[in-house]
């Protein structure tokens, strides 16, 4: 039994007189309407940006990796720097769907399927890279332990990469069923209020006949529950195994116990600071103000305040142990990222990732949408530099001296990672014409305790 | 008002008198020559039979070690100890004295640490529901201030334990001792950190500190009570971030001064993070248990059994962030098998075999079977029986980190250790207990006091 009583301090979430009518109609309408010029030209621009990335990825495949900057020392770079930033981004999308749901945080209904989908198609390109970054690729199947003609010959279970075979996939089916489920009661709405036969068949087709009983929505309700608590283990194993990647190795740098929860943090942190750059916008153009609201922002802003602060935690604790430990490869490893030739992306990153989310702490400066905006992109580019110093500079000059280098990425480098991110939102552009972005049925579930139309009604004393 | 039953408060005293007895009785039986713990451990070895099979190893694990050469020994205090003596013979029973006299100090301190472990565990959730502004809480307040109190005397106790340390009435810290020091090179180079007057003064700022946010917020969260508006409310709420931002830096360091340094070649960025799962876990557990007894008594008429299940869910989620902290830094440990790192693992699994696997099974295995139905974690004796299991486990886990360090394989669980467990129980009963005492069970102006109330789940 949900009670009803909510402590008069709690601010609505959602503002403007809505009533459920309203809910439906807000949600549909970038769905029943048509896309204007500017999604053209925005969709235009990151398809081209997509179809570059093709190029680049079948001139790697077809030419060899030797097209990428990569060299005997250095052999993880851009490639592993991209994966692992897009892996972190899609971590606050489960975050918000189920670590938010186990804490019973209402403000992450009208975030959530936005959220959801913004995992979804970041591990979509995380996906990419440990495929095309290998040196024949075709051959990629093999990962897989699957019985075969070579006297069965399988895969050994003791590297992290192929650990990461498993967590990806099945962190990205798990996300994708998780989603789903979500968007039936939605997609059956849009399928209702559908007045064009051909809308209607598809929207039919992908709401798999939901009819809202009381026997089905009870049983979505604890099949939701259910996955976030499956969820939220599995977000956390995914990006600590990500994390092993590097963490079980031997490269000082490379080699430190924090590295799981630490990595976990700062998904969290890169992940929300993506949801705060895509919601201010999607906000904006889709007219959706009275459900994604400055205190959503504000919220999502705490939240990068605090796993900022963790991830600052943790990088002064790896400072710290490194001198502790003694180990003079350990101390070189951190001298190095300070002051070594890449001493300019570790600024960057501690500046971006430990100073720029302190801001948050003034109510002011978090209620900004225009500075929000700014300090999650700021958080972004930190958190690409974080991996990529994390990688590199650990790489770039190790125990041997004679093997130390640089490391310089080729246009194809940058090519692929720029097609990603074409990827990426063309994916997401074209979820946002023809997806509920937000999740009416959700929101209608908090309508009469944290809307604000009951909440005055309920002030002026009518039930 | 909660009046202290006397039957409770009798069993505490008894607690604590049984305890000093206890404690006593151990640090009377500690040898005070080489000799005499030599022949100890001989008597010792016929008692016991097979308890201490990897004794006879000891010899050969010293032998290997030629003293002061390799940078991080199975023991490091017996490498400390190695180091400064020149015979090997009469080095070696000397160690093993010195493991014997740290014997009552280390269950002393192993006792008094998870105590005020639960404590801090507690004043840190207390501090999360303040600032993320938990609506089914509120109600549970008085009962984590309760538990709260304790910081002072316990807090009291692990300084003086240290001020003890220093002044070289023990040897559990072996970087404390100048001799050992002046032989070791490794130690020599974290002397900037590890050095008796700047180890006293951070622990004396990390106590001040957490001291200071629970009387404030004790002071603030009574006074709203009495409050015609917000205000102390809001103040608390901003005491409550800040100490979690200040909370976040010392408990890390706490871990690495109080414990870590115990095994001072041994180093794990993660250890911070891992006790604090450690104390988390503990501290809700005995929210849960003591809110579970007043209840019992009639004394929280508004706690729900949907409270209690809150709280068994809280104690499910972090018994498995515990494990996968614990799993992470062993399994990383393990997998890149670096000497220098290694080896805390090695004497654990080799001296420790029992404790060590068994924490895993308390903590981890347990509490997830236990725990993981809906319906159980509301049934109180489910709680209270899970979070037997969870406290033991977590104590074992207290003991493990601290004893391979101080007594190496010399460890059992026997007199000294349940008698300072015993003491340390009686005070922090006695101590919670009568804090409860002193004002109402239930906050009465909290603006979220109304929504706990009517909390259902």
């Amino acid at each position: 039994m949900a009670s009803h009583y909510e402590a008069p301090i709690r601010k609505p979430l959602v503002i403007g007189d809505k009533d459920y009518h309203d809910v439906s109609v807000d949600i549909a309408a970038p769905i029943e309407g048509r896309a204007n010029r500017q999604w053209w030209i925005v969709f235009s621009i990151a398809l081209a940006a997509l179809l570059w990335g093709i190029g680049a990825i079948i001139y790697t495949i077809s030419t060899g990796i030797g097209t990428w900057g990569l060299n005997k020392t250095v052999n993880w770079a851009w490639d592993i720097t991209n994966f692992v930033w897009w892996v972190g981004i899609g971590h606050a999308g489960t975050l918000i769907s189920a670590v938010l749901l186990l804490f019973r945080q209402k403000w992450r209904m009208a975030i959530n399927r936005s959220a959801e989908a913004m995992t979804i198609f970041s591990v979509i390109q995380a996906g990419l890279f440990p495929i095309i970054h290998m040196g024949r690729p075709w051959l990629a199947y093999w990962v897989v332990p699957i019985p075969n003609q070579f006297g069965s010959l399988w895969v050994n279970f003791n590297s992290p990469l192929l650990w990461d075979v498993f967590a990806i996939s099945t962190y990205l089916s798990v996300s994708l069923v998780f989603w789903w489920t979500g968007l039936l009661p939605d997609f059956a709405m849009i399928r209702d209020r559908a007045v064009k036969p051909f809308q209607k068949k598809i929207y039919s087709l992908v709401s798999f006949g939901w009819t809202g009983r009381a026997k089905d929505w009870q049983r979505f309700e604890e099949v939701s529950l259910v996955l976030a608590g499956l969820a939220t283990p599995l977000v956390l194993s995914v990006h600590t195994i990500v994390s092993f990647d590097f963490a079980t190795s031997v490269i000082p740098g490379w080699h430190t116990t924090i590295f799981p929860p630490y990595f976990v943090a700062g998904a969290i942190f890169s992940g929300f600071a993506m949801v705060q750059t895509l919601l201010i916008i999607m906000r904006k153009v889709c007219n959706l103000e009275a459900y994604i609201t400055v205190q959503h922002i504000e919220l999502m802003n705490i939240i990068i305040m605090v796993t900022g602060s963790i991830v600052g935690c943790a990088y002064i604790t790896e400072l710290f142990i490194a001198w502790y430990s003694g180990v003079e490869y350990e101390q070189y490893a951190f001298l190095n990222r300070a002051t070594g030739p890449y001493w300019w992306a570790y600024l960057l990153m501690m500046s971006c990732n430990v100073v720029s989310p302190q801001v948050m702490w003034f109510k002011k400066i978090r209620t900004s949408i225009v500075i929000s905006f700014v300090i999650s992109i700021v958080v972004n580019i930190g958190m690409w530099f974080e991996r990529f110093v994390i990688i590199v500079t650990s790489l770039h000059r190790d125990y041997l001296p004679s093997s130390w280098t640089m490391f310089s990425p080729t246009f194809v480098d940058i090519g692929i990672f720029i097609g990603t991110i074409g990827f990426f939102f063309v994916l997401f552009l074209l979820y946002a014409r023809t997806f509920p972005v937000i999740a009416q049925a959700e929101v209608k579930s908090i309508l009469k305790s944290s809307g604000s139309k009951y909440k005055t009604l309920r002030d002026a004393g009518k039930p | 008002m909660y009046t202290f039953s006397n039957r409770l408060k009798i069993g505490a005293i008894v607690l604590m008198a049984l305890g000093i007895l206890g404690m006593g009785v151990g640090f009377v039986s500690v040898p005070s020559t080489p000799e005499e713990a030599k022949a100890m451990v001989a008597a010792h070895d016929d008692g016991h039979g097979g308890g201490h099979a990897e004794e006879s190893e000891h010899p050969a694990t010293a032998g290997e070690h030629p003293a002061g050469e390799h940078p991080a020994g199975e023991h490091p205090a017996a490498d400390a100890e190695h180091a400064a003596a020149s015979d090997h013979g009469a080095s070696h029973d000397e160690h093993l004295m010195h493991q014997l006299q740290n014997r009552p100090w280390s269950a002393l301190y192993v006792a008094a640490f998870f105590f005020f472990m639960i404590s801090l565990g507690v004043l840190a959730f207390y501090a999360i529901q303040r600032a993320s502004q938990a609506g089914w809480s509120p109600l549970l307040f008085r009962v984590m201030e309760g538990i709260t109190a304790y910081l002072v005397p316990g807090g009291i106790v692990i300084f003086v334990i240290f001020v003890l340390s220093v002044m070289h009435f023990n040897h559990m810290f072996v970087w404390m001792d100048a001799e050992v020091v002046a032989e070791d090179a490794l130690i020599q180079g974290k002397s900037g950190y590890l050095n008796p007057t700047f180890f006293l003064i951070r622990a004396a700022v990390f106590l001040g500190g957490w001291i200071l946010y629970r009387e404030v917020s004790r002071r603030l969260s009574l006074a709203q009570d009495e409050a015609q508006d917000n205000k102390n409310f809001v103040k608390n709420f901003r005491w409550s971030a800040g100490f979690l931002v200040f909370y976040l830096v010392t408990e890390s360091m706490m871990s690495w001064d109080w414990i870590m340094s115990i095994d001072p070649h041994w180093f794990s960025t993660l250890f911070g993070w891992y006790v604090f799962a450690s104390m988390m876990v503990s501290g809700i557990t005995v929210i849960a248990m003591v809110t579970i007894y007043l209840k019992s008594k009639g004394y929280l008429p508004d706690v729900n059994d949907s409270h209690i299940h809150d709280l068994a869910k809280f104690m499910f989620g972090f018994s498995i962030f515990w494990t996968y902290l614990w799993f992470s830094q062993f399994m990383l440990i393990w997998y890149a098998n670096i000497p220098e790192e290694v080896t805390y693992f090695v004497t654990r699994i080799e001296d420790y075999k029992l404790p060590f696997f068994g924490m895993i099974v308390m903590n981890f295995v347990f509490p997830l079977l236990v725990l993981m139905n809906s319906d159980y974690k509301r049934v109180n004796w489910f709680v209270i029986m899970a979070g037997i299991v969870i406290l033991a486990g977590h104590y074992l886990d207290v003991y493990n980190m601290v004893m391979p360090g101080t007594v190496g394989d010399q460890w059992f669980i026997g007199i000294p250790e349940l008698g300072a467990l015993s003491f340390f129980a009686g005070a922090f009963i006695f101590w919670t207990f009568r804090t409860l005492t002193k004002v109402p069970l239930q906050p009465k102006r909290n603006p979220f006091i109304e929504e706990s109330r009517h909390f259902h789940y």
